[in-house]
């Protein structure tokens, strides 16, 4: 898994509560044999004005274009700020699967659903909870202001503004941990690799026949 | 040193490492594969740049996918062939042993592990499939995961779990004839419920479980999820031993005996202590049949549908009133009242040769109802299918008017092209008989081979003892 320590990123609205993982990745993408591959299909339903099937080419389809993600304005965001209880839904991985082959590193919203909170970390992205009035705050900033970028400091636990504004999260040291290092549960367990290797070198010793 | 459960055997035999909080990582001894849920886990390894840890624990196979009819044209559905397809890849790319669609080991996951022999006593075996619980008749730990932990143990040959609790389900005294370890399990589930067992890992025990035959008792975990326990299990007995032995991949030689003493400490210690325990006497049972739709859903072959009004719990009483809508049923019909369109004998619960062999006692001589439109015969496993071919099962299925396939889930879950139309209705030998398993509409009654034998005889369900 990708670490994450510091980010200026540019930032796309999504401005609605209760995003929930369905309109993250539609359910005909569940079909699909990937992990990657999603980006184009992020928001789908919301993003094009015809169904999309997995495998499509996208270049081709019509676009909503009063959606967030199709105004040039917004094109290569890396965080996105959204609404309450943003990832409710199915536990599907599909979803943090898509905003980071989108190329979404960070979201801030007031809360996010919990699975997918979780989902986020195990997948190399940052999910921020700040305050529901900053967030209305920074919606205004991002409106008013065209390039609107945030600085990310995962190591200080801070957003910083373009105006120099300063806002702390908190989030699980344990998790921190893990993003800080690229650590995803592999990467936690590759760290017992010798606890493994002991593990095996006793269980041969006894049952053999499973080692054949 | 304090008895010990089963269950605390097994677990402590596979504890690597315990964090603070209890979550443990515990090693893997097979690692059972299939198309549906193994695509992203080995992209996943690949992004990572990781490879497997180890590749002799891991079989795979193609058996959700597959058509069921000849296989020399391939699978027709784009998709279908895609996932079954990338497996192939997968597993030649790092070397892994694959039984795929066209080889004669092929057949539905929990059905050739134990035919091989690659379930053994003491073994954590995982696969991307909740039936995997299957395998616990083998006094194995044996459950499902999704893909992400699928992609884990590809790559650490461990997971993170937690320890579950212990429930000893004991089945006392004898089966009356007609009735079999399918009616067992679905009594239990009607007993404790589908969320009874949540939580726990179930062993199933007493003089019922151990006059079953290996297959018998791999029916009974099969279901153990459907009673929403994570696992079940059935201690060693000679039985199990006598099953294994000679199996491709069963120990041989010396190894075998040295085998053979380790696996008979794998019971349940005299004294020792379970979280929760329920008793059901054998001889009380009658061959069972689900109404609705979820298997505690349940009643006997001499039962009626039942009344929801008598239901005091309003949860329950609603859930009652969808299922009959969705099964197009009255309260009070007599079970032996309803009609079938179409009946299935297949799945990883009873697709094996003991389950063919006592479907085919049934329909010996006899002439499936006019009014069946489809009776199908999937056997589990290409051996399976070579066994009953062996022994003119095949000829008796034909002959009665069913159809004899090729092995896989098939009409389990309608994956290939397999399943119910809307509004058709099944007596299937499946586990899960949930809106729209079998084919969007379809509605799907859960009985035993016997049972789902002398249905399409009949045309209805009858009692298959006294048919
Ligand atoms: S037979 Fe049915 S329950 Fe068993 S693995 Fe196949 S689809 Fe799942």
């Amino acid at each position: 898994m990708r670490a994450f320590d510091t980010l200026d990123g540019l930032v796309v609205p999504m401005d609605r509560a209760n995003v929930d993982t369905d309109a993250m990745i539609p359910k005909q993408f569940l079909k699909s044999i990937r992990k990657s591959g999603f980006g184009p299909y992020l928001f789908d339903e919301w993003r094009y004005l015809d169904r999309g099937e997995p495998g499509q080419d996208c270049s081709k389809r019509p676009l909503n274009t009063g959606f967030s993600l199709n105004q040039p304005r917004y094109r290569g965001a890396q965080v996105m700020l959204a609404r309450e209880n943003f990832g409710c839904g199915s536990s599907r991985e599909h979803a943090p699967w898509a905003l980071d082959d989108y190329g979404i590193r960070a979201l801030i919203a007031p809360s996010f659903a919990e699975i997918f909170y979780g989902n986020c970390f195990k997948n190399g992205l940052l999910p921020i909870v700040l305050d529901a009035a900053v967030v209305d705050a920074l919606f205004r900033d991002l409106e008013a202001t065209p390039g609107y970028h945030l600085r990310i400091d995962l190591p200080a636990q801070t957003v910083t503004t373009p105006a120099g504004a300063v806002h702390g999260f908190t989030l699980d040291p344990f998790r921190k941990y893990c993003l800080l290092n690229g650590l995803d549960d592999i990467g936690l367990t590759m760290q017992h690799m010798d606890d493994i290797r002991a593990y095996e070198a006793q269980r041969r010793a006894v049952e053999p026949w499973l080692f054949d | 040193m304090n008895p010990q459960t089963l269950y605390e055997k097994l677990w402590h035999k596979h504890v690597v490492r315990e964090e603070p909080d209890g979550t443990s990582l515990l090693y893997i001894d097979r690692h059972l594969v299939n198309e549906v849920t193994s695509a992203q886990a080995f992209e996943g390894l690949r992004l990572g740049l990781r490879k497997p840890w180890r590749i002799t624990p891991i079989i795979a196979t193609a058996d959700h996918n597959v058509p069921t009819t000849a296989r020399a044209g391939g699978i027709a559905d784009p998709i279908s062939r895609l996932q079954v397809e990338t497996l192939d890849h997968n597993c030649a790319d790092f070397g892994i042993r694959e039984f795929g669609m066209n080889d004669p080991g092929q057949g539905i996951v929990h059905v050739i592990g134990p035919e091989m022999g690659a379930t053994l006593p003491n073994m954590t075996v995982v696969c991307g499939d909740s039936h995997t619980t299957t395998h616990g008749a083998f006094a194995a730990l044996a459950f499902g995961i999704g893909t992400s932990e699928v992609e884990h143990v590809l790559a650490t040959q461990c997971l993170l779990v937690k320890k579950l609790k212990s429930m000893r389900v004991t089945v006392s005294g004898a089966l009356p004839p007609g009735v079999t370890a399918k009616d067992i399990v679905l009594g239990v589930i009607g007993k404790i419920g589908t969320a009874g067992g949540t939580g726990y890992a179930i062993e199933f025990a007493g003089p019922a479980i151990r006059a079953l035959s290996m297959e018998g008792r791999m029916t009974i975990c099969n279901m153990a999820i459907e009673a929403g326990a994570r696992c079940g299990m059935i201690a060693v007995d000679d039985t199990t031993i006598d099953y294994l032995k000679g199996r491709p991949y069963s120990p041989a030689g010396a190894r075998w005996d040295a085998a053979v003493a380790f696996w008979r400490t794998l019971v349940s210690d005299a004294g020792a202590r379970f979280d929760c325990e329920v008793e059901l006497d054998a001889g009380s049972l009658r061959p069972m049949v689900t109404w609705g739709t979820s298997p505690e859903m349940v009643v006997t072959i001499d039962g009626h549908v039942p009344d929801p009004a008598h239901e005091a719990d309003p949860v329950k009483r609603d859930g009652m009133q969808r299922a009959l809508a969705y099964m197009e049923l009255a309260p009070h019909t007599a079970i032996q009242d309803i009609r079938l369109d179409k009946v299935f004998i297949g799945s990883c619960t009873n697709a094996r040769i003991e389950d063919l062999r006592a479907a085919a006692a049934v329909v010996r001589g006899r002439q499936v109802a006019a009014s069946i439109r489809q009776a199908l015969v999937v056997p589990g496993s290409g051996q399976v299918k070579r066994q009953a071919e062996a022994e003119g099962l095949d000829q008796v299925f034909i002959a009665a008017g069913f159809e004899w396939r090729e092995p896989g889930c098939s009409m389990c879950l309608g994956m290939n092209d397999d399943r119910l139309a809307p509004g058709e209705r099944c007596a299937s030998t499946s586990n899960r008989n949930f809106e729209g398993r079998q084919g969007p509409g379809g509605r799907t009654h859960l009985v035993s081979p016997a049972m789902a034998a002398a249905a399409a005889i009949a045309g209805h369900f009858v009692d298959a003892a006294k048919f």
